[in-house]
Order: C-alpha cells, then structure tokens, then sequence
C-alpha cells in the first residue's frame, strides 16, 4: 500500500475503499467455492441436500449473513463509485452516499439474518 | 500498458459493474426470501430446474463476474502486490475463465 492511501486513513472515503477492496477480495475467493457447492446438484438432489444439511450450523450460517453483507456493500459500494464516475463528482453528496449505501448493506445482511435465524 | 487496453479494461470493469449491480440487486432479493423457513435442495432445484429464465440470468451473471473479477484483481495485484506485467495478467485471466467455466458448471447443475 502506498503511503498517500495511509495518509488518507482519516477520510470516510478511504474506509468505503478499504471496505470494497476487502469484500471484492473476499467474494472473489468465494465464488468458486460457491460455484462448487452448486455444481454438487449435477450428481444429484441428495447431493446438494446432504451439503445444505452440514452448513445448517450456528458458525456457517453466520458466515452466510457475513457473505450478505460483503456482497450488499460490495454492490452499494460499486454502485457509489460509477455514480461519481458517471454521474459527477459532488463532494457534498458523498456524506450521504456513503450513508446510503452502508445502511443498504446492512438492511440486507439484516433481513438476511431475521429469516435464516 | 498501452493506454488503448487500459481504456477497455476500464469500461469493461464498469459495464460489468453495471450489469452486476442488477444482478446482485436480484440474488440478494432472492435470497432474503428463499432462507424464510429454512433453505432446502428441493425448493432451490424446483425454483430453477428447467427454467430459461433463470439459466439465462444466472448466464448473464456469471459472465459479468468473469470480466469485473479478474479486472479487479489485476488492479489490486498491481496496487497493493506490486505484480504487473504479463504473468500477473496472465493469472488474472487464468482465474477470470476458471471462474467462466465453474459457474457454467454450477449453471448447468441446478438448472438442466
């Protein structure tokens, strides 16, 4: 990392870039994770099902409201940045995009959670 | 890097964020109700087994993150590894189809 980005470490918008490197990084290794456990069905329902049943523990369903809210912040995140991107820079909107799109990705890791819990 | 392929790296990591947007937007809509009294391999396969729709929207999905993954990687790579050049691209890309050629399988799994 290179020293400008660590003297950035105090502005909200360095936390919203840590936040979207770090959950780009993580979704990106589990995708093929994921794409494994789905391709489990091509040798059947019992298959899948056995797998379903296995990760039906307290520490992986936790894992799963976490996967939640990394995909949902990565996405409010991203949707953050093509809007400055695209739609214009504005310094006095960042405040409440950075609101937006926090509080988006933890409703969704919340509702998430309320019906798998 | 010639500044022609950065440039299509930069509007391919964006499109594909565009189209991935609609597409999370959708799987986590779909999620949050399909966990509602518990997730089963019957109510995922009923759902998608034999359905156009959902194999042309999860084709749709897995493509995007086959361009806006590996993109994203490299730049990481790049930024916080200092890898460049061609075998970090060539990872990048290495990683890009594995994920294509995963996510066809996963596609073709839950959908044929």
């Amino acid at each position: 990392m290179t020293p400008t980005r660590w003297r950035n470490r105090g502005q909200t918008a360095y936390w919203a870039f840590l936040v979207h490197r770090v959950s780009g990084l993580l979704l990106a290794v589990f995708l093929p994770v994921h794409f494994l456990v789905l391709a489990r069905a091509l040798r059947g329902e019992a298959a899948l099902a056995s797998f379903l049943r296995w990760s039906q523990t307290p520490l992986v369903e936790a894992s799963e409201v976490a996967l939640v809210f990394l995909l949902a912040a990565h996405c409010t995140g991203g949707l953050r940045l093509l809007f400055i991107e695209w739609g214009g820079w504005r310094r006095e909107a960042q405040p409440a995009l950075l609101a937006l799109a926090g509080g988006a990705a933890a409703f969704c890791a919340l509702a998430f959670a309320l019906n798998l819990f | 890097m010639s500044a022609p392929l950065a440039t299509r790296l930069w509007l391919a990591q964006r499109a594909s964020a565009a189209v991935l947007a609609l597409c999370v937007a959708v799987h986590l809509a779909t999620m949050i109700t399909a966990v509602r009294g518990g997730l089963s391999a019957t109510e995922i396969l009923n759902r998608t087994r034999g359905s156009l729709g959902w194999a042309t929207f999860y084709g749709l999905f897995v493509l995007a993150v086959s361009i806006h993954v590996p993109i994203g990687l490299r730049t990481v790579a790049a930024e916080w590894l200092g890898w460049r050049g061609g075998r970090a691209d060539a990872a990048c890309a290495v990683f890009g189809i594995a994920l294509l050629l995963l996510g066809a399988l996963a596609i073709a799994a839950v959908t044929r």
